[in-house]
């Protein structure tokens, strides 16, 4: 191979430009981290964030506006940034300081402890938080800040890039939108109208949002009347009725690629790492392993804390540690048995795996019932559980390792091998959902482009290439397959459950009589 | 254990070895001298371009094999003893089979022009041609210019590739309109429209006189014949068809004509020895309308499929279903579904719709006499095959088919929808004729 540099990597002198812009942007930041004191913070906030917005548009216009409409992924395997070449492992590490800062020395961005004020980068997004909501901004509100900022411009990036294609500009819009108003700016208004509520993301749903029934959120809620109560209410529809209804009609996709954050923020920012996925089986494996166990930890550690603080005043409110532990049981036998009755011939060798998880669940839960004191849950300390889980998956593996390695694991490693919501939705879309991918007859070519842009890591050209629907856990339905198919094999639809998982072994196209001989038995 | 040999490892042969060992416990060796696992070669223009690396066109992971007990063998075959039933590698060992398949695929046109050996020259089927463009034309300091011969599929996708790394293409098409011998004239003109939008030199009715060397023996400019215009170039790109990659037999008593000589069983005429893919060739010209020799991925596949069932004691004739096919255009998508040729032949209409946006168009063809729907070319607009498959053999009338096209397309949610357009254009065509 030669070692020259294809051309397509060079970019115009416009675009050259632009990068200087958002690096001033980015520079005005990196000042204030080093505790550089802007005079007129305002300004100086206003002029970063909007250097750095108005950089990438115009970066992105000269990328994509230039050239005709269609699928732009030239050069994305030479480009150090996007195929874990030096740039791209330097972004890593930069990303991953950057969330161990955030999560664990928030005093190092400058916040003021123990009602100090802000100083440093923290200090510098003061005005905007006091515009917003009147108090002094916090490391979560400078996160939050640059959250949104990275979705808008880079959903702006990734919408000229497929303005070829409305199902792409949609869903992008739809996560844009949930990120700015539910995500940011209506927390912020929240607490401007009542301001001893909790923070609530209402699009952020349990177990995702695994502090919504700590013991301080619940009281925070039920102490605020109606209000409290509406939102806490919400939070447990959301999860058992609003999910289960939309993931039965679209899939999981409604929520991973059209509403979450953590979704958002890969299709967007992430886009450009999306290939870096494993398509290894053994990579499946694990994922499989691994999501499902943080389902269950979480299960099992919500469960646990709402157990224990149940205790205390058991007298004064109807739902009881007894009743509770009840219904929990109840609900989780309720599901499996109906897996169970309808599904346990699809699932194969998964049956007995999941019958084994949810024994273990149980047992779990009957064994901390009949041992549990009011402090100690299987001789663990019910906040410890709740402490462990918030470091190592709350903060860990969705932050440091999710978003920190998008550019050496790919945009989604979190949503694929962590997050529990997308366990619970994907256990839904394998089984009791309408969408799936249709392959189209016997079209495929088995290019790979579609495995290859799967940021699940899914190998849809395995599925594709034996004419058969791609009906999977993992797939959040972001329709890049789709999009990037060269012969149009590939569509996400909500059509009817019956044959929506169809294996063949001759495809469409051949002999009729081979087909029914093969296909058949 | 009887041992089935295969000769070369693209899909025409994996599909027959895979299957075999669905079917059976036979031995199953197949012999490449090409690439060590099965890769996609329709995608190795996306290795070029960047979107993909090498491992990513292989389709099955390379623990996949011996899973499978399917052994790889890298090797070129010399020879074939059909007495001895052993081929002659050459390695100058010797590989026993009990039946032989050849499925060895294409090699690229040489029409004899002048030069057409330069260093410099190439075509592009193989991985050795994607490894040598790479080496030939790296990006436009080393290339500056590339010339590229032949206005078929693989010439639109190597100017595509060029394109990809800013190259300067000059796209030499012999006939009058880009792949008119086989696309409808409103499509051709079309997809010639669009390649001048990609900025790609398209120079139509021009054909290539020679190839002209510089003093280190290497591609300097080529001549086009009917105008002498001199183009200088450092890279040329022989695309002109390919045909049958199996001179290695021409010497045996296979019997060959352009291909391996197939009967409707994919046997040759020596007992135990097959024929699948690009290089067979059908004995009793082609099945149906089509042409005996068919380099199309699915054909090899199906043929792969077919024969597996005739190795393991199930024998069948070679009975593909409705003619279709698929390409991609730049950024145009091509489907098409039965029969539609670029001129309507005797009793044979055609219906051609265009939307404005130029990108998006479809031509069908029916019966003028009955009605009867006989094919479709869409472009821009994905179709559902199984349900062209289903009409085409209900033998739907063109009716049916205009007036139910929604059921068939295959669109992304959200597109934008033609078939009222369509219709509309349709009706007023019938009221005007």
């Amino acid at each position: 191979m030669s070692l020259a540099t294809p051309d397509a990597l060079t970019i115009s002198t416009k675009q050259k430009l632009a990068l200087a812009i958002g690096l001033i942007g980015l520079l005005i930041l990196a000042l204030a981290l080093l505790n550089i004191n802007f005079p007129n913070k305002a300004l100086f906030l206003s002029l970063s964030l909007g250097l750095i917005t108005l950089g990438t548009v115009i970066y992105s216009r000269e990328a994509y506006l230039t050239k005709q409409e269609g699928i732009k992924n030239d050069g994305v395997w030479f480009k150090s940034i996007s195929s874990r070449g030096v740039i791209g492992w330097a972004l890593g590490v930069i990303l991953t300081t950057f969330y161990i800062i955030l999560y664990f020395y928030p005093q190092y961005l400058g916040l003021g402890k123990n009602g100090t004020s802000n100083t440093g980068l923290i200090a510098l997004f003061d005005p905007l938080s006091h515009l917003l909501s009147g108090r002094n901004a916090s490391q979560w509100f400078v996160y939050g800040t640059l959250y949104t900022i990275a979705i808008i411009a880079f959903g702006y990036k990734f919408i000229l890039k497929y303005r070829h294609n409305k199902y792409q500009q949609l869903r992008t819009i739809s996560v844009m939108f949930f990120q700015l108003g539910f995500a940011y700016l209506i927390p912020e208004f929240m607490h401007v109208m009542n301001n001893d509520l909790p923070y609530y993301d209402l699009k952020s749903i349990w177990p995702l949002n695994y502090y919504i029934f700590d013991e301080w959120s619940v009281k925070g809620f039920l102490s605020n009347g109606n209000i409290g109560l509406a939102l806490i209410l919400f939070g447990i529809i959301s999860i058992f009725v609003i999910t289960p209804i939309l993931t039965y009609k679209y899939g999981k996709r409604w929520y991973c690629s059209w509403v979450c954050g953590c979704g958002g923020l890969a299709e967007t920012a992430g886009d450009s790492f999306r290939q870096l996925s494993s398509k290894k089986m053994s990579a499946w494996k694990l994922e499989r392993w691994l999501i499902h166990t943080v389902l269950v930890f979480s299960v099992v550690m919500t469960t646990a804390m709402v157990y224990t603080y149940l205790g205390y005043d058991s007298n004064d409110f109807w739902l009881t540690r007894g009743v509770f532990i009840t219904i929990v049981i109840g609900f989780l036998t309720l599901v499996f048995a109906t897996v169970m009755y309808f599904k346990a011939q699809e699932l194969g060798k998964d049956a007995k795996m999941g019958a084994i998880g949810y024994f273990v669940v149980i047992a779990l839960l009957l064994i901390m019932h009949f041992t549990g004191t009011t402090d100690h849950i299987f001789f663990i300390q019910g906040s410890t559980l709740r402490s462990i889980y918030g470091i190592y998956i709350g903060s860990i593996f969705s932050g440091v390792i999710g978003t920190g390695f998008y550019p050496i694991l790919g945009s989604r490693s979190w949503c694929r091998f962590g997050c529990p919501m997308a366990a619970i939705l994907g256990f839904q879309q394998r089984l009791f959902s309408k969408f799936r991918i249709t392959t189209n007859g016997g079209q495929c070519i088995s290019c790979g482009n579609c495995s290859n842009s799967c940021e699940m890591g899914i190998d849809v050209r395995a599925y594709a290439q034996k004419g058969e629907n791609i009906v999977r856990s993992s797939c959040v339905g972001c329709g890049v397959c789709s999009a990037v198919c060269p012969r149009g094999v590939l569509k996400l639809e909500n059509d009817s459950m019956k044959g929506r998982i169809n294996p063949t072994e001759v495809l469409l196209g051949n002999d009729i009589d081979l087909m029914d001989l093969v296909n058949q038995k | 254990m009887e041992h089935i040999v295969i000769i070369g490892n693209g899909i025409s042969g994996v599909t027959v070895a895979r299957h075999i060992r669905k079917l059976s416990d036979k031995k199953i060796t197949i012999v490449s001298s090409e690439t060590d696992y099965f890769f996609s070669r329709t995608a190795l223009m996306y290795i070029y371009m960047g979107h993909m690396k090498f491992e990513h066109t292989q389709p099955y992971e390379n623990w996949f094999w011996k899973k499978n007990r399917i052994e790889l063998l890298n090797a070129y075959v010399k020879n074939i003893d059909i007495d001895d039933k052993t081929l002659i590698l050459d390695n100058d060992t010797n590989l026993n089979y009990d039946k032989l398949i050849i499925a060895t695929g294409s090699k690229p046109n040489k029409f004899g022009w002048p030069g057409q050996d330069l260093y410099g020259v190439q075509g592009l089927y193989s991985k050795q041609d994607l490894d040598t463009l790479e080496q030939n034309a790296p990006n436009n300091k080393v290339c500056n210019r590339a010339v590229i011969v032949g206005g078929g599929l693989i010439g639109i996708e190597l100017a595509e590739m060029l394109n990809s790394r800013s190259i300067p293409v000059t796209f030499l098409v012999r006939e009058s309109s880009f792949w008119n011998s086989v696309l409808p004239e409103g499509e051709s003109a079309m997809i010639n429209r669009h390649i001048k939008n990609h900025h790609i030199d398209l120079r139509l009715g021009a054909n290539l006189k020679e190839i002209k060397a510089d003093v280190n023996g290497r591609v300097k400019s080529i001549v086009i014949a009917e105008t002498d215009e001199e183009i200088e170039c450092n890279v040329v790109g022989l695309t002109a068809g390919v045909s049958p990659n199996i001179d290695f037999i021409k010497n045996s008593e296979i019997e060959t004509n352009r291909g391996v000589l197939v009967n409707r069983y994919l046997e040759t005429n020596i007992k135990d020895i097959y024929a699948i893919g690009d290089c067979a060739e059908q004995r009793d010209g082609g099945i149906g309308q089509r042409r005996p020799i068919e380099a199309v991925w699915y054909t090899g596949r199906m043929m792969g499929e077919t024969l597996a069932q005739t190795i393991c004691g199930n024998k069948l004739e070679y009975k593909p279903g409705h003619w279709f096919n698929s390409a991609k255009f730049l950024d145009i998508e091509y489907q098409t579904y039965g029969w539609v040729f670029s001129k309507p032949r005797e009793n044979e209409t055609h219906f051609h719709w265009k939307h404005k946006n130029d990108t998006n168009c479809i031509t069908v063809c029916y019966e003028t006499t009955t009605n009867k729907f006989l094919g479709i070319n869409t472009f821009g607009i994905r179709m559902r095959h199984d349900v062209f498959d289903r009409w085409l053999t209900e033998e739907r009338d063109v009716d049916y088919v205009i007036n139910n096209l929604q059921e068939a397309n295959f669109d992304p949610e959200f597109y934008k929808r033609f078939e009222k357009d369509i219709l509309l254009t349709y009706n007023n065509n019938l009221q005007t004729t």
